[in-house]
């Protein structure tokens, strides 16, 4: 084993397939650098169990640069392990020691159900865009810029509740799986601009009841998505959203 | 675009405004309640304590205020019931391991439980003081509400029932009084922040001046 390296115990949840019962299995994996990813790690782990003629571990991952928001993993009982604003694949071995034992689970949710492993099924998300998180604009080319000026501070908090990845960190972390961060980042992106102004109520009906719908928890406001989000979307977010549908419903 | 219609009150958003709406409300109670309990402290004999508890209880505005903190009540209370079980229904496979301390503090998850052991002490409370001094309202006669304290507050097992009561309660308050603001949607990088520490204070002062009460009774300080 090179310097630095690290043997590690894996309690990692297996889960056939949505219907099965799943359970926590113990792996070792050895000689781990310390500059791996988290994702590297269980490719790794992944490898070993192929050449066992074992069935490898099922989970999430696309970009691994921390944009596409895949890798769902509650690992140690933190969304994308221990460390803040970072997705999974952003998680270095470096982060933990040599000999620990580390739990690995999937998104715990009912609006997520399991799909296989550490997959989830977070489609939930999608359909909540579909009910408002877009805009109505004419085809034909980008107008120019300056022809809609929007205030500096305006435009700066838009792009920091647009900075989310829909990864479901808020949703995994929240003690009642409430989607409230995700949906009011999603909301606040929109009615900050002017362009976000023609279905400003009806979005924040329409997206606020199809989060109802999904079976996601009541936010009560721990802030601990805030915490856990690889983001950093913030608690005002949530508090735009509510006064948003507020005012659409006294509107309407 | 599509209208989704729902009923407000029964929308996740609309149950989280009723929740700091009557949070708050019960919250100016507290303030009404404290302030008559000071009065212990003129060190009279009770004369100055009795003569505003009999301001409370015949006095027709009180009355009808008190019919709205019970409506205030069992609205927290029941709503908070059905958005417990509604979030337990949200996460039916729980975690292995719990996040824990990291990323909220144990008092801001533990509102159900702080709020049930305030309820139970609410029941002793009101059979302790509510109840004898309806009792008397309702027979015509003079209750002395003063001459109860002394007799309650002798007793150490009715003391650390009150003890336990007035930390929930402000734990309680300790996340219940920030959160109702950001639940109402009034969060401000100015004004969020002078909120909290408001709530603060106003959780520490409104605790240590309760817990004064049956602590001073019974050492024998108030005469």
């Amino acid at each position: 084993m090179s310097h630095g390296n690290m043997n590690l115990t894996l309690k990692v949840w297996r889960q056939k397939n949505t219907k099965a019962t799943g359970k926590l299995e113990t792996y070792k994996v050895t000689d781990i650098s310390p500059d791996m990813s988290f994702l590297e790690m269980f490719d790794v782990l992944n490898e070993q169990l192929i050449n066992k003629g074992e069935e490898p571990i099922a989970f999430d991952h696309d970009c691994r640069e921390g944009i596409c928001g895949m890798c769902s993993m509650y690992i140690n009982g933190r969304a994308h392990g221990p460390k803040s604003a970072i997705t999974t694949c952003q998680l270095h071995m470096r982060s933990f020691k040599d000999g620990d034992t580390i739990v690995v689970e999937p998104w715990r949710a009912a609006a997520f159900p399991v799909i296989k492993d550490l997959t989830v099924d977070r489609s939930a998300f999608d359909r909540i865009i579909s009910k408002g998180g877009f805009i109505s604009v004419n085809t034909g080319n980008a107008q120019d810029a300056n022809c809609l000026p929007i205030p500096k501070p305006d435009a700066d908090a838009a792009f920091e509740a647009a900075a989310c990845i829909g990864c479901g960190a808020c949703v995994a972390t929240c003690k009642n799986s409430s989607a409230m961060l995700f949906v009011s980042a999603k909301i606040s992106q929109l009615a900050l601009l002017p362009q976000g102004q023609v279905e400003r109520t009806s979005r924040a009906k329409n997206m606020v009841a199809q989060m109802d719908e999904e079976g996601f928890g009541n936010c009560t406001n721990t802030g601990a998505c805030e915490v856990e989000c690889p983001k950093g979307i913030s608690l005002e977010n949530i508090a735009r959203m509510n006064r948003e549908f507020f005012m659409a419903n006294i509107k309407e | 675009m599509s209208t989704t219609s729902g009923k407000f009150l029964q929308s996740s958003l609309g149950k989280k405004l009723l929740m700091g709406l009557t949070g708050l409300f019960l919250v100016s109670f507290l303030i009404v309640h404290v302030s008559i309990n000071a009065c212990i402290y003129f060190n009279d004999g009770g004369a100055t304590f009795n003569a505003a508890a009999h301001f409370m209880a015949h006095n027709p505005v009180i009355r009808v205020v008190e019919i709205g903190l019970f409506i205030g009540l069992i609205l927290h209370a029941v709503q908070a019931l059905m958005l417990t079980m509604q979030n337990n229904k949200a996460r039916p496979v729980k975690y292995a391991v719990p996040a824990g301390n990291v990323s909220s503090k144990w008092y801001s998850r533990s509102m159900g439980i702080l709020g049930s052991l305030l309820l139970l002490f609410l029941v002793v409370h009101l059979a302790n003081f509510w109840v004898p001094t309806k009792q008397a309202v309702f027979n015509d006669m003079e209750h002395d509400t003063f001459a109860g304290l002394k007799e309650v507050f002798s007793k150490w097992y009715f003391v650390g029932v009150y003890m336990v009561g007035v930390i929930s309660l402000g734990y309680h308050l300790l996340h219940g009084f920030q959160s109702a603001f950001q639940s109402l949607g009034l969060n401000h990088k100015k004004y969020t922040p002078m909120i909290k520490s408001f709530g603060f204070w106003f959780s520490i002062i409104i605790t240590l001046l309760f817990a004064s009460m049956p602590i001073t009774m019974f050492l024998g300080l108030i005469k």
